[in-house]
């Protein structure tokens, strides 16, 4: 008898305690604020959710898509891709991005270091050279190149027309011109992102320490070999970062091409990202969005590259 | 730990200020030493080119937005026949008058001061609540949640483009779309992970015998987040809140892109579609306009503005 009834209670008496103790550990996390800690990660869920999450996921699959927003979207396979790899006009907006980094490395990335160690030694007025470097940075991009656009006319009225006229220069095409254009956008483009690093580098250079410059000078090392042998090498990791962010940024340019020129004159300035807006909505029927996205997703995975390559070397940096 | 919570609801600013960071301290020397200074040559030398690094900066920080500023009343003749010379005709102020009226400035102005607050808003709750469930209250599913948001910073803004505006027009279980309408940039501005991270390692930075104190004392989730974390961050929150504003107010692509009625654009938008139709001297004053408010903004809150792109850099690094 012992035997039999054994093992009828034995599942019963095992089964309570398992339900038991799941709504136990419910209420637990009942109590313990779990419902409150979910509604206050909500809104980041919700945010991230649709907005962030939902259209990543989406631009894989809408490469490999054909929507027209009205009929179901048809699967094309590399269809897409092939289109955007056989445009004849990739290799220029290729070439003409290349050729914008290429230039704001040039013109924009030796120039806030000078300024920000040359400011860094001022003994005076050290917020008030921080301030006008930065008062570009905060000026809205669609304000600085409508009013550069101005400076730029190519009449000999124009603004740099007639300053440079003062020591007899030009007066020169500037954005009406092919070979002018690019350098112009990059020369505006410059002016406005400036700050924004002027002030990275000024926060890294505080933090070199003293001590440093002190054993360099008991060495008997001169201003030049200070600056060579210990500012710099201190900043390299700044320097790293600030350069990654900058080929990502001018990878992605977009705003000074469109408004500037719009990919003019002569597709000299059509970049990869002004490509990727006129094939999703320039045309007013309706956008070839397959083919935009096809390509935002090869240019998203050369940038991520470059990104985590970026992401390894700051930790490596920021714990040192 | 009982002493620590009378200080926090009595004033939190001896905390608040004990929290925010070694970062403050001013180096009291550079790669220059006290005896290179003494030195005539090198005197000179700096002297000479903190000189004209001042005017450098003074001719291309200031010097356009003076440019702007004085187009902005000049008539449209003067601008274009000789833009160097100051008031050869005198001052127009009518432009300024034609601009808020007749181009209908003022109204562009309001949609973008409504678009800014928005995206303010929705940045700042998203930020904090996020950063409060990362950094303080750390559930069972924090570390994915953190991972996912983190991920989102290696995705260039650019893939997000065209499928965003496909959210936009068919966005799920709304069942309507949301393009012509603010919630289209209101909402998208939210999911900033460079908010979440910025909050998040500032709450890491709190103290943390102070949120075991205030659960001593019966705070609940809740109240730890409003009597007690919401106080203490006030430094990080402006941060972001600057931020988001003038990020807000520079905005221009996806705004053009998601509202297409030219009555709800912002300035951002509506200024290039005006430029080619509109008198010189009225669009000179439409975009000072424009200026005015971030630039207002930023000579108020210099030392936050500048602080904090310093700390974007490092956090950022």
């Amino acid at each position: 008898m012992t035997t039999t009834i054994a093992p009828d209670v034995a599942p019963a008496s095992q089964a309570e305690p398992v339900t038991a103790s799941r709504s136990r550990s419910l209420t637990r996390w009942v109590r313990g604020g779990g419902i409150s800690t979910l509604v206050f990660a909500l809104p980041m869920l919700v945010i991230f959710g649709v907005f962030s999450w939902l259209p990543i996921l989406n631009s894989v699959v809408m490469s490999f898509q054909k929507t027209n927003l009205v009929a179901a979207p048809k699967w094309v396979g590399w269809a897409n891709f092939a289109y955007v790899l056989n445009d004849p006009l990739l290799p220029t907006a290729i070439a003409n991005t290349l050729w914008f980094a290429v230039l704001a490395l040039v013109i924009g990335y030796p120039l806030p270091l000078v300024v920000a160690v040359l400011m860094s030694e001022a003994r005076r007025f050290r917020g008030l050279y921080s301030a006008l470097a930065y008062l570009p940075v905060v000026v809205p991009p669609v304000v600085s190149v409508l009013l550069w656009k101005f400076f730029y006319d190519a009449g000999p009225t124009g603004v740099f027309n007639t300053i440079l006229g003062w020591v007899g220069l030009g007066p020169f095409p500037w954005i009406q011109d092919a070979d002018w254009a690019m350098p112009s956008l990059v020369l505006a483009a410059t002016w406005a992102g400036a700050g924004g690093t002027i002030i990275i580098y000024l926060a890294a250079l505080t933090s070199v320490p003293a001590e440093l410059y002190e054993a360099a000078e008991i060495d008997g090392a001169g201003l030049w070999h200070k600056i060579w042998h210990v500012t710099l090498p201190q900043l390299r990791g700044v320097l790293f970062i600030t350069l990654i962010l900058q080929v990502i940024a001018t990878a992605q340019v977009f705003l000074e091409p469109y408004l500037f020129t719009n990919g003019g004159p002569a597709d000299a300035t059509l970049t990869i990202l002004l490509l990727i807006y006129n094939y999703a909505f320039a045309n007013s029927l309706g956008g070839n969005y397959g083919a935009a996205t096809a390509l935002s997703l090869m240019l998203a995975i050369v940038l991520a590259i470059l990104s985590i390559v970026y992401f390894r070397l700051t930790r490596s940096w920021s714990d040192s | 730990m009982t002493t620590t919570a009378p200080d926090l609801r009595t004033g939190t600013t001896g905390t608040t200020r004990r929290v925010r960071g070694p970062k403050d301290r001013a180096r009291d020397r550079g790669a220059v030493s006290p005896a290179d200074w003494r030195r005539p040559g090198v005197r000179l030398g700096l002297g000479g080119s903190h000189l004209a690094l001042l005017a450098l900066l003074v001719v291309a920080g200031l010097g356009p937005m003076l440019m702007l500023a004085r187009f902005a009343v000049t008539p449209t003749s003067d601008i274009l026949m000789t833009p160097m010379a100051v008031f050869p005709n005198g001052v127009a102020w009518d432009n300024l008058d034609q601009a808020w009226n007749r181009v209908h400035i003022d109204r562009y102005f309001a949609n973008t001061v409504l678009l800014a607050c928005g995206s303010w808003l929705v940045q700042v709750v998203v930020a904090t609540t996020g950063g409060y469930v990362l950094s303080v209250l750390r559930p069972a599913y924090g570390r994915a949640l953190q991972w996912l948001v983190l991920a989102t910073m290696f995705v260039p803004s650019v893939v997000l483009l065209v499928p965003l505006y496909l959210v936009i027009l068919h966005p799920p279980l709304l069942g309507q779309s949301l393009l012509n309408s603010f919630w289209a940039v209101w909402l998208p501005s939210g999911a900033s992970a460079f908010n979440v991270l910025l909050v998040t390692r500032f709450f890491d930075s709190l103290p943390r015998e102070v949120f075991e104190a205030a659960r001593v004392d019966g705070a609940g989730n809740v109240q730890l987040f409003t009597r007690v974390v919401l106080p203490m961050s006030r430094p990080i929150i402006g941060v972001v809140s600057v931020f988001a504003i003038i990020a807000s107010w520079k905005d221009f692509l996806w705004p053009l892109l998601v509202l297409r009625r030219p009555e709800i654009q912002p300035l951002s938008v509506r200024l290039p579609a005006i430029a080619g139709t509109t008198d010189l001297g009225v669009l000179m004053a439409a975009l000072a306009i424009a200026t005015l408010i971030p630039v207002a903004l930023f000579l108020v809150f210099q030392n936050m503005f500048l602080n904090g792109a310093g700390l974007s850099g490092a956090v950022k690094g």
